[in-house]
This record gives C-alpha cells, structure tokens and sequence, in this order.
C-alpha cells in the first residue's frame, strides 16, 4: 500500500494534495487528474481578456514537485476497487494506495430532448474555449438554464455585444441559491442589458437553427449553451459500493462509507450535525473540505465546519452570500451607499447573510457577517439595518461578551 | 524620496482601507486600529483583486475574493491562497493629510 491518491486535480483534490504536505504527511502523494493541464482555476474561465480563455494554474508545476505530489495529467480513473485498495488507471497502470481522496467534482446535467447533443455545456477550460472561439458581436446565443453560471455567461457575452436569450424552466431566474430580492434585482439588470429571458419554458428541442421551446415558439440561436446545473460525478464511487445519494456520503469527517476512503468538494455530501447531508458547490468549499479531509487522512479527526459561502459576478455588480438563507427566516435589511446587504436571522440567531453591490463593495461587511454567524449571536435587527453601525463593533462586542 | 499626498486621514476608517491611484497605478492605504498609516501595492498578488475592498482587522487585510491575508506593515502573505508577499510602501501622517512615498 503506497501512500494517498487523490482522484481529481481540480480546486479541491489540488489544494488537498497541498495541505496534506502542510499536516506534515511524507508518504507518497499521487494526484490524479483528467484534464491534459496543469490543475487550473475554474472562475477565471467566463471572464476572458482580450478574447482568450484564461488559464489561470492553482500551482506552477515546479510547486507540486518541490512538495514531492506526483501528478499524473490526462489521465481518467476507470476502476476503484475499495476491497484491494486499488485504483486502475486509463494508461493500463494500477495504483496502490493508503488512503484515498475522492475529489472527483461534479459535471454538467445534459440536457433529454432531441438534438441535446448541439448544445455545449460550460464546465472546463475546453468548453470555454468551445464558446468563446464561436462568438462575435451580433450572433445569437441561446443560454438555457438561469442559474448562476448560466446568468454570468450572459452578463459575460452581453459584454462582447452577443444577442443573449435565457430559457428557463422555472418562472424565476436564479431560484435555487439566491433571496428573491436579489434574483429580482439582478433579472432586472439582465433585462436592461438587453438579455431576453423565456421564464416559465421548457426546451422540446434543439435544432439546427436554435431551440424549440414547449409552447412551439422557436428561438433562433448560433450557438446553444446547456447550463442547467451539475451532478455530482460518483460514478467510480458508486460502482465500488460506496454509499452515494445526492453525492458521495461522508461523516462529519469527511469519511466515506469506507474507513479509508474520503471524499471532498463538490462530490461530497457530508454529514451535519442535525441530521442528513449537505453538498455544497462553491470554490471556498472545496478548497475548506479539501484541508480538512487531508488533515484527517494524516491523522487528525476533525469535524467539517465551516459556513458555506460563494460569490457570482455580473456586469459590475458583486452578488456574495454566506449561510444558506430560507424564505422561513425573518429578513432584514441594510442599504449602504455601495448597495444592499440583506441579513437572515432564525429565531433571532444571524444565519445568513446576502448582499449586492458594485464589484467587491460589500465584500467586508459579508465576511464580518460570516464572523457573526459562526459566532452564533443574536444581534439586534434594528443594529443590523443602521449601515451607521460597524458590524465590526457588533462583533467584539460579542466576543468580550 | 518623493513623498505624494494621497488624501486625508480622517476619509480612511479606523482599520480601514482606501484605494489610492497614481501614475497608472494602484495602491491600497491602510489606518491601523492605533491611527498609524500603511501602504502596499493595491492589488491581491494571487488574483488581482483590489485589497482596499478587503476587511482589515488589527493590522490583517484580508482579500474580498479569495481570502487570502497579508499583514499590511510588512507586506507578509500570512494564508493562503496568497502566497507571495505584497509590495510595501512608506506612509506618514503630516498635519492630517496622508503622504506615501512611491518611488
């Protein structure tokens, strides 16, 4: 048994590689990644400069040598065998291991209609590329899915003069991670920028000149984008037994169903405190998941605790939320001269916090509300609506307290 | 050295930071939670991220993006994903008005 592999190269099998270097493991580390690149970061992929796809590395490769990581690039896992420990390689190899990270990520959900297959998805540097060579000013592209990738691809394109159509199934943009005032706010822009949005439709199918949507209309398209979210990518996981649901099942350690085996990012759904598991899709999660999963593979046994948060940009506007808002929360308001925080208070406990803003304007005060979160307090409504009140004051009050 | 004015104190929080523009570049001046005044290269080195949007706690910024931290007397990267120390500048108060040195 020859040390720790980790499956998938990307932000969370990366960084993972890393922070197992920093817990002080010295036993072989193998990192296992598909795509033919160094391990690169995902974000920079929908703000091209000057028309070309960025590649931004998370690591030169002099760094993963200096930290003695063997990365073996293009290379795809075909077999877990979690009873010999063993991992089968695309190139014919066999890996031996001692324990083993799942950060295998998530893939694009495809579409089911007819002529799905014209449609590109927007997931790897590759499908960057794929739609970033096929646009001009004044051609057509029809985005279907109005999720946040799919809403910061249009925001990205309107800025490249590209004619935008947005199809969405359900009659609100941004449903499922976003506060409505904030999905509305930013619908609002998207249509003020020109993006046409097609709420309430499905796609019956996607042809050579653009897509067919339920109600019979056609919508003409150059050029088709599938962005109607991911799932979790298991496939190796499942075929080995392990237990899966929406994601790969861990416990509040990151442990897999097998002693050995962890998983981490957006593969992972882990255990929570009050029952059931969460999987998060956030650059931030996987990089947190990542150094916990690592420190626990050499050794430590420490929980996973961390408030989830993430960002989208579009246009010039910053959207940042940490903790997971719900519609039953009592919500309260805060407008400042950069734009809007809105706070999400459960039974009188700070659980979450969203907020819209130019570029990263609002950025500080999040991060301060994500301090509060995580210390549990209970703050007074009123001190969170005055923008007059320093929520840096709110929280070493409530740690003198 | 030339020392340039870069604004007043009183318009930069206490632990706070502004962002400061000359010369085609871009500088972040911080005022420490004792009132001493600090300036580094504006930009995160991990992502280009502008640092005056960033929380500054005690003598910490952190980046808005990536929260990767420096400290901002020194310039050190304290965590990750920043990795490679922010360039410092020298900064004084003179009769309320903020100068840095850039040159």
């Amino acid at each position: 048994m020859d040390g720790i592999v980790i499956i998938g190269a990307g932000e969370s099998g990366t960084r993972a590689a890393f922070a197992l270097r920093e817990a002080g493991y010295r036993r072989p580390v193998t990192l296992v990644g598909a795509e033919p690149h160094l391990p690169y970061e995902r974000p920079p992929l929908s703000k091209p400069v000057g028309g070309m796809v960025q590649m931004t590395p998370i690591c030169a490769r002099e760094a993963l040598e200096a930290a003695g990581i063997s990365y073996l690039e293009g290379c795809s896992v075909s077999k877990l065998d979690a009873v010999a420990a063993t991992v089968s390689l695309s190139d014919g190899r066999v890996l031996g291991y001692e324990k083993l990270l799942l950060a295998t990520g998530a893939r694009p959900r495809r579409l089911a209609c007819p002529g799905a297959e014209r449609a590109l998805d927007f997931r790897t540097h590759a499908d960057a590329e794929a739609i970033f060579a096929n646009v001009a000013p004044g051609r057509r592209v029809a985005i279907i899915g109005a999720g946040l990738i799919g809403m910061e691809l249009a925001a990205v394109l309107r800025g490249k003069d590209v004619a935008v159509s947005v199809i969405e199934t359900a009659p609100k943009v941004l449903g499922r991670a976003v506060p409505a005032r904030f999905a509305d706010k930013l619908h609002a822009r998207h249509a003020a920028e020109g993006v046409r949005f097609h709420l309430d439709r499905t796609v019956a199918a996607i042809g050579e000149d653009g897509v067919v949507l339920s109600d019979g209309s056609i919508l003409p398209a150059d050029l088709v984008v599938s962005a109607i979210g991911v799932v979790p990518e298991m496939t190796l996981a499942e075929a080995s037994g392990l237990a899966t649901a929406n994601g790969i099942l861990t416990d509040a350690c990151l442990r897999t169903s097998a002693p050995n085996i962890f998983a981490a990012g957006d593969c992972a759904a882990v255990a929570q405190p009050g029952g059931g598991h969460i999987r998060h899709e956030s650059w931030r999660n996987a990089r947190m998941q990542a150094e916990t999963a690592a420190r626990n593979m050499a050794g430590a046994a420490e929980t996973f605790a961390s408030v989830p948060w993430f960002w989208s940009d579009q246009y010039d506007l910053g959207l940042q939320i940490a903790g997971r808002p719900q519609p039953a929360h009592q919500t309260v308001l805060r407008t400042t001269a950069e734009g809007e925080l809105e706070f999400y208070l459960d039974d009188g406990r700070l659980v979450a916090v969203a907020g819209l803003g130019f570029g990263n304007s609002l950025a500080k005060h999040i991060k301060l509300a994500e301090m509060l979160i995580a210390a549990s307090i209970r703050p007074e409504p009123a001190a969170l609506a005055d923008p007059g009140v320093n929520l840096k004051t709110l929280l070493k009050s409530a740690r003198a307290a | 050295m030339t020392w340039i004015t870069a604004g007043k104190l009183e318009d930069i929080e206490q632990e706070g930071a502004i962002r400061f523009d000359h010369g085609g570049r871009t500088y972040a001046i911080y005022r420490g939670p004792d009132d001493s005044v600090y300036c580094t290269a504006g930009l995160c080195t991990h992502e280009a991220i502008h640092l005056a949007d960033g929380l500054v706690i005690d003598f910490e910024v952190e980046c808005p993006k990536h929260s990767g931290a420096f400290d901002y007397r020194t310039g050190e990267a304290l965590r990750l994903p920043a990795c490679e120390n922010l360039k410092t500048y020298p900064a004084e108060v003179v009769d309320g008005e903020v100068r840095v040195a850039l040159g």
